[in-house]
């Protein structure tokens, strides 16, 4: 399948979805008006890998903003990766926070009492290529 | 109007105005005003998670005067007429912090949903809240604009205080809402 390789905007992420690999990642700023417009090809991208997806999966999100209107899209993306493990993929969720962040560490804890994917949180120093 | 702009720089300085807009609001115009506020708020505030609040206390007041406005200025066919959202949006700097002041004219016919959301949120323990927004979040519920409802919630959870708010009826079917949130610093 063909990868996903978007640049980041001021205000869209960095998307990395890499079909070979099982590496997916989301870096920088979710911000726009319209998140359903932006996250759907990357749901269906997901929809689509979790055919027959990779033995391992990870998905790296590292986000220094993010809207409400965005989350409820990222809650689809994780749903998405909730079917590729009911199909027995081992699927991780690693979630990034700059140090001094406990609103994004708490944004990321409220996904994880809600999804049903092992999330492993990581605190960095700073979201990479602000 | 010309003795009237010392008066209106007056009043700004007075209030401790650190930007202020009026006008119509297109996604390029709130990108800019948002980047503007990045920037005073790291010269203005050492605390990065008080600037990462503010930030997003004005991202999502913004969104809402983009999703939730009623064009009122001017009728069909006036050449005044725009199709873009109006709104004005303040940002204070006071001694106990920052006060993201936001206005915009809404449709009546969604005021008392509106108030009743506010009311709720005000009532709320900040544990509470964090509950609210986690059952909203998970309920796959989609509004129009995507946040399916989650906006004044995560306002009130950025700011940790109650959220000011008040509605002036301006005619049988539009009404002016205003809002104010304070972040301490």
């Amino acid at each position: 399948m063909t990868n996903i390789l978007l640049d980041g905007s001021p205000k869209t992420p960095t998307v990395h979805f890499d079909g070979a690999t099982g590496q997916l990642e989301l870096r920088g700023r979710s911000i726009p008006e319209n998140s359903i417009e932006f996250y759907k090809p990357l749901i269906d991208w997901v929809d689509h890998y979790a055919r027959s997806p990779k033995a391992n999966t990870r998905l790296r999100v590292q986000l220094e903003y993010f809207n409400t209107s965005s989350s409820k899209c990222i809650l689809d993306l994780f749903k998405k990766l909730e079917t590729v493990r009911s199909r027995g993929g081992d699927v991780i969720v690693e979630w990034h926070y700059e140090a001094d962040d406990e609103d994004m560490l708490e944004a990321g804890e409220d996904y994880q009492a809600i999804i049903n994917l092992p999330f492993k949180m990581i605190q960095i120093e700073e979201v990479d290529g602000k | 109007m010309v003795d009237r702009i010392f008066d209106l720089y007056d009043e700004l300085e007075k209030q401790r105005i650190m930007l202020s807009f009026k006008g119509d609001l297109s996604p390029d115009l709130i990108s800019a005003l948002l980047s503007l506020v990045e920037r005073k708020m790291n010269a203005s505030e050492p605390d990065n998670r008080v600037r990462k609040r503010v930030f997003n206390v004005v991202m999502e007041c913004l969104q809402n005067l983009y999703h939730h406005n009623s064009r009122t200025i001017g009728e069909a066919g006036d050449s005044k007429r725009t199709d873009d959202p109006q709104g004005v949006v303040m940002i204070a700097h006071e001694d106990a912090g920052y006060s993201v002041l936001t206005g915009n004219y809404m449709a009546k016919a969604e005021v008392s949903e509106l108030k009743q959301h506010l009311d709720h949120v005000n009532g709320c323990e900040p544990q509470q809240l964090r509950e609210l927004y986690k059952n909203k979040l998970g309920d796959g519920k989609f509004t129009k604009s995507g946040g399916g409802g989650l906006g004044i919630i995560d306002i009130a959870r950025k700011s940790g205080q109650k959220l000011e708010y008040g509605f002036v009826p301006l005619d049988n079917d539009n009404t002016f809402f205003s809002l104010n949130v304070n972040v301490t610093s």
